[in-house]
């Protein structure tokens, strides 16, 4: 069984993140990136049902040249090969639908039983891109996928809903699943992992290698201004010792907003 | 020409899904700062009821699409309902809730339709007859104003608790209902759905406890929630935990509060170790009074705080919980 895993490589969790000059974007000097979050799981999840079914693990993720990275420790982990979408046009693809165009120009040959992403990423967080794909490719989807079941033809993937409800789902393959975090325990690469990614292929693909310009690909939302939210709660910070401080709190909660 | 704004309402088994209101005051406010004609839209099998009560608010009109093959959410049927729909109707903007149906089928309708879809927005303003959504990204950290260059419809979806589902303007006389036919005959319907399950047994209703005590990844350990279960104890108040607590089963998973688990809006949240994530603050913002916990100066909690002591849990909350017992003491 082959399973694609889309992956995107993202700032750190704890970076510091602040404003660039011209308040279009973050200001990236100092930031470590990591694979965001819910791909790490989709990542795991890919892996585990390979060792279970059998078959091969691809990943694919565009971006700079730092993206090797997080491709190599995915392929440290076990996923068998990778795409590397890696040009100038696509540093210029920030639409979901431009990511979902050059993901699916690039799968354009390959043979998948199923494809992963994560939900949402951790930077921009629009949940479309693993959607699109699908629907770009044609295929049946379930997203917020908190369990896998691959069986003849066909998988039964549990999906999240809210408050705590859930919902078995089955679909034919070939399907795309959005995967939530949480849904199993992550692995760390293995040295003897680490020491085999470095003969897997990693296929460096180019715009123009899938018939793609950088006009198919221009953003249609525009980032006009990025900035600190504005706090709509004006914080009292309680000061001093712990004692103190408790001693404090407890008072405030008693006496002004009244509600021990 | 594009004209219009329709509002997608969400319903299961005939029942409204109330989060859809919170779209339709979104929905509201743009259309009276556009000067568009605001309408809703419901799909799916037997939803007179919800019809009706959608026309009761301010709005000019309530369409239904009714098929068999609607009856059952799917993304398949809904999506191509919705395309015929959106194609005939030929609206200017698409709004919806951004709850986790519309996650699961709205962005392949935006995109079978070659439309650009604006997701998990949290406010918007209207400049020169434009409309800029704003919407956040790393988890909330950093608001963005964004403007769109694509051609109508454009689709955008609002966050759970970004509008208030009681501020939905009502009419003072019902809006037609109008019936639209779609044809579902060529449909294929690729999903099969079992019943929906809870998978905790709801035991506590944290919705009904005036006072929470939350513990997120900060306590580090499933040992030294001991420590917050003796405070909670201490206030009369119930324990509950950001997902990731519940992921390690440090406790139940009808303990958690936040966008997969309960939303609640308590007289006091007291969140200790919780950095504030936008999936836990979702759950609980609405709260009356939040008390935050918490050593990093820059978490976002201290963003909704009303009071907020930034320090070590560790000691921090031994010392609240000696507070409140010596108080209990003495009165």
């Amino acid at each position: 069984m082959n399973i694609v895993v889309c992956l995107k490589q993202v700032p750190k969790k704890d970076s510091i993140l602040r404003i660039a000059a011209d308040q279009k974007w973050i200001d990236d000097r100092d930031v470590s990136y990591e694979m965001s979050e819910a791909d790490a799981y989709a990542l795991e999840e890919a892996l585990r049902q390979k060792e279970k079914h059998g078959g091969e693990v691809i990943v694919i993720s565009m971006g700079p040249e730092r993206v090797r990275q997080s491709i190599k420790e995915a392929l440290a982990k076990g996923a068998d090969r990778a795409i590397h979408l890696h040009d100038s046009i696509f540093d210029g693809a920030v639409d979901a639908a431009a990511v979902a165009r050059s993901l699916a120009a690039a799968l354009k040959d390959e043979k998948y039983d199923l494809i992963f992403t994560g939900l949402q990423s951790d930077d921009y967080g629009f949940a479309q891109v693993g959607l699109i794909l699908a629907e770009t490719l044609g295929l049946a989807s379930a997203t917020i996928v908190m369990e896998v079941q691959p069986q003849e033809g066909s998988v039964r993937v549990k999906r999240e809903l809210e408050s705590g409800w859930f919902q078995w789902v089955k679909l034919p393959m070939p399907a795309l699943l959005t995967i939530q975090s949480g849904i199993n325990q992550l692995r760390y690469a293995t040295l003897k992992g680490i020491m085999a990614a470095k003969k897997k292929e990693i296929r460096e693909v180019k715009a123009a290698d899938v018939g793609l310009t950088a006009d198919d690909l221009k953003p249609v939302q525009i980032i006009e201004r990025a900035y600190l939210p504005e706090k709509t709660k004006r914080t009292e910070f309680i000061e001093g010792k712990p004692a103190e401080a408790a001693a404090k709190l407890v008072e405030k909660l008693r006496f002004d907003a009244r509600v021990i | 020409m594009s004209q219009g704004i329709l509002l997608f309402i969400e319903q299961r088994d005939g029942v409204l899904n109330r989060t859809s209101f919170e779209a339709m005051v979104a929905a509201q406010s743009i259309a009276e700062s556009t000067g568009e004609k605001l309408s809703g839209i419901v799909v799916g099998k037997s939803i007179a009821s919800v019809a009706s009560e959608v026309a009761s608010r301010k709005l000019e009109r309530v369409y239904t699409v009714e098929d068999d093959k609607l009856a059952e959410y799917t993304p398949d049927a809904y999506v191509a309902a919705l395309k015929q729909t959106i194609e005939r109707l030929d609206p200017r903007f698409v709004i919806l809730s951004h709850t986790y149906q519309v996650r699961d089928f709205a962005p392949k309708l935006a995109a079978a339709l070659g439309k650009t879809f604006v997701t998990d927005c949290v406010g918007f303003r209207v400049e020169g007859g434009d409309v800029v959504f704003t919407r956040q990204i790393f988890q909330g950290k950093i608001s963005t104003d964004v403007r769109v260059n694509g051609n109508p419809p454009v689709f955008a979806s609002f966050q759970a608790g970004a509008y208030r589902a009681d501020k939905a303007e009502s009419a003072e006389s019902p809006a037609e209902i109008t019936a639209l036919d779609v044809n579902m005959a060529g449909v294929e319907i690729r999903a099969q759905s079992e019943p929906k399950f809870q998978e905790a047994k709801q035991a506590v209703d944290l919705s009904q406890a005036p006072l929470i005590v939350a513990v997120g990844r900060g306590i580090k350990s499933q040992e030294n929630i001991e420590m917050v279960q003796k405070l909670a104890e201490a206030m009369g108040a119930e324990i509950a935990a950001s997902r990731p607590i519940c992921d390690n089963e440090w406790l139940p998973m009808d303990r958690q509060i936040g966008s997969s688990g309960q939303t609640v809006s308590p007289k006091l949240y007291l969140a200790v170790g919780i950095s504030g994530a936008i999936q836990h603050v979702v759950g609980m913002k609405n709260s009356q009074t939040i008390v935050a916990i918490n050593k990093d100066a820059e978490a976002p909690i201290f963003d909704i705080a009303d009071y907020g002591i930034v320090g070590d849990l560790f000691d921090i909350v031994p010392a609240l919980t000696a507070e409140i017992n010596k108080v209990k003491g003495s009165s």
